[in-house]
């Protein structure tokens, strides 16, 4: 059985200017232990069904599904209290925005010691005693040290790491990160993906990747769903993907990769969509 | 933080010249001679007013007096009042706690009321009680002091009859004054119902006090909880499954405090502003009032030394308030 099942998930905006669909009609799911990516360029939709999911948007967004499940649970009939049971232990996230993502006001420490004790009920000697070994197995140097440091006094990397180790405190099922590497240096990206990925198969947890890079896919998934303008393109395993991608708007992203170029000019997506005339 | 102190109390200096400068010359830009009004009705002969002048230094070019002032400011000096002889100091020392005293109770009802105003406004936004409390915050930002004050009097004390009309406390009641605060020298005093009768008399100016501090740090609060709770790590806190309780009382409001509690501190100044007319109006004994007289009295050496002591008490809970933003903003906590 899948540990999350999605079927037909639509959210829409309520804007000044009439009802936006930002997710139309996406169908998903996710197997225990798997990795599924989700790719698209910045407003496909991407994060947004996500964190639809993870039932983090504003007032102004409307979630609407047939089913949503995690592990058998509805997710779409919960009372606020139910949700919170499951989000932040059976289902965590981490962000794009590593640094913006964590309190500035509060210790690093103080953010993670509050999901321990909060939400997994441990004391404060015990909660102190497992932030220190969360920290030691996502790799941040002196963890004692920064346990007590802010924020704006780490580096992004470093900050991503604390919001990954907040991600597994409470052992999750499922770890949803959206962009984590986008707003990282190059070589501390590839740092990041590989603790994730580790991580990943040490917990045995679910893993969905939310990115527009088509390289951090062939690497750590093992199945991809293709967005583009809200809808689902394509849904394939990783290998036939970039062997074989059926729908043009997959084969114009693969084009679109610089070291895929053969001419002068690199083709854009309007290119491919133009042609398949979508 | 040592050094830190010492660079903002530097900055200060100039300041307090420039202020030196502006209480001297007020006064003294007033019509009026102050000579003329210690005589009275009865008036006094060119000879006599050329000869009292000159005792008070009044007959010296005006910038030697401003040096005159200097320089005894410098020694420590604040002058004596022309009126009761005493010095400047003992005399803003004795009715100083009556004005901290309503100043701290409006600056807790504005606090207290304004804060959980703002962060509800702020959390129902657009809804009846948002639009209702900030009309209100605007409304009562637009008041006039005295009108309001007026209009309550009429209706609380007039109408009503709950509150008394004016001073600190009721003329039952008499006990030696050891810490110039009403409410806690009623309480040590022992007599019943005097600390009843002292809040009583409290409550209808600090209210009145309160009416433009609370509409701002409503509004402030309200503005910048909603850019709070846009913020990314307000989201982390809801992805981590904290309760929203949580989210807005610990995640945002730690951090929308932060331009609060400015506005708290550059209320200090609008309070002391507003304390000249709350205690002219309620008769309450304090350097607002203690002011508004000396002036009317052209008392020139008790208006600029108590103007250049009410701007240096700005001053100083301006840099109180900034070694606090170190406190709850660590970004730019000093080491």
């Amino acid at each position: 059985m899948a540990l999350l099942t999605i079927r037909n998930l639509t959210v829409r905006f309520a804007t000044t200017a009439g009802t936006f669909t930002a997710v139309d009609g996406i169908d998903l799911s996710v197997d225990k232990g798997e990795v599924l990516a989700i790719v698209g360029e910045s407003g496909s939709g991407k994060s947004v069904s996500m964190l639809g999911v993870m039932g983090l948007l504003g007032d102004t967004a409307t979630v609407t599904a047939d089913e949503m499940t995690f592990d058998g649970i509805d997710l779409l009939h919960l009372t606020a209290a139910e949700r919170r049971r499951l989000i932040g232990r059976e289902i965590t996230m981490i962000f794009q925005e590593p640094i913006a993502s964590l309190n500035p006001s509060f210790t690093v420490g103080f953010q993670i010691e509050e999901v321990l004790r909060l939400n997994l009920g441990l004391g404060r000697a015990a909660s102190h005693a497992r932030a220190l070994e969360l920290f030691r197995a996502v790799g941040i140097p002196s963890p004692e040290e920064k346990l007590h440091a802010y924020p704006h006094q780490m580096s992004g990397g470093q900050c991503q790491r604390v919001m990954i180790a907040m991600a597994i405190a409470s052992n999750p099922r499922l770890l949803i990160a959206d962009e984590p590497t986008t707003a990282l240096d190059v070589t501390i990206q590839k740092q990041i993906l590989d603790l994730l990925m580790k991580l990943q198969e040490d917990y045995g947890m679910a893993l969905i990747l939310i990115t527009h890079d088509m390289g951090v896919v062939a690497e750590t998934a093992d199945r991809v769903i293709v967005q583009y303008k809200g809808r689902k393109m394509e849904e394939a395993d990783v290998l036939d993907l970039f062997e074989a991608p059926r729908n043009p708007y997959t084969r114009a992203l693969l084009a679109a990769l610089p070291e895929n170029a053969t001419g002068d000019r690199l083709p854009t997506v309007a290119d491919f969509m133009a042609e398949a005339g979508q | 933080m040592i050094r830190f102190i010492l660079g903002k109390l530097l900055y200060l200096i100039p300041t307090f010249l420039g202020i030196t400068v502006v209480a001297f010359g007020f006064v003294r830009v007033l019509p009026g001679d102050p000579v003329l009004l210690m005589a009275g009705e009865r008036g006094m002969t060119p000879e006599r007013h050329a000869e009292v002048a000159a005792q008070l230094g009044f007959d010296k070019p005006i910038w030697m007096q401003y040096f005159d002032f200097l320089n005894r400011l410098l020694h420590g000096d604040l002058g004596n009042s022309l009126v009761t002889k005493k010095p400047v100091l003992t005399e803003f020392l004795s009715l100083f706690p009556a004005t901290v005293e309503l100043g701290l109770c409006a600056i807790l009802i504005a606090t207290l009321v304004g804060v959980p105003v703002g962060v509800l406004a702020a959390i129902r936004r657009g809804s009846w009680f948002d639009q209702i409390s900030m009309t209100t915050a605007l409304i009562g930002f637009s008041m006039p002091i005295f009108w309001w004050g007026l209009l309550l009097i009429i209706l609380f004390s007039g109408i009503l009859q709950w509150t008394p009309v004016s001073g600190r406390i009721s003329l039952m009641y008499f006990f030696p004054s050891v810490t110039g605060f009403m409410l806690i020298d009623s309480l040590i005093s022992g007599q019943k119902g005097a600390f009843l009768s002292a809040i009583s008399h409290l409550i209808l100016p600090s209210v009145v006090l309160a009416t433009i501090p609370l509409a701002v740090i409503a509004r402030q609060t309200r503005s910048a909880m909603l850019e709070v709770l846009g913020e990314d790590y307000v989201r982390t806190a809801r992805a981590k499954g904290m309760p929203p309780s949580r989210v807005v009382g610990v995640h945002a409001l730690r951090n929308a405090m932060i331009p609060v509690i400015t506005t708290i501190g550059l209320q200090i100044g609008v309070l002391l502003a507003g304390a000249i007319l709350t205690e002219t109006i309620f008769s309450w004994p304090g350097i607002g009032k203690w002011m508004i007289d000396s002036i009317s009295r052209r008392d020139y050496p008790v208006v600029q030394s108590g103007l250049l002591l009410i701007a240096a008490i700005v001053m100083l809970v301006n840099l109180l308030v900034d070694l606090t933003y170190g406190l709850i903003n660590p970004r730019i906590r000093h080491k």
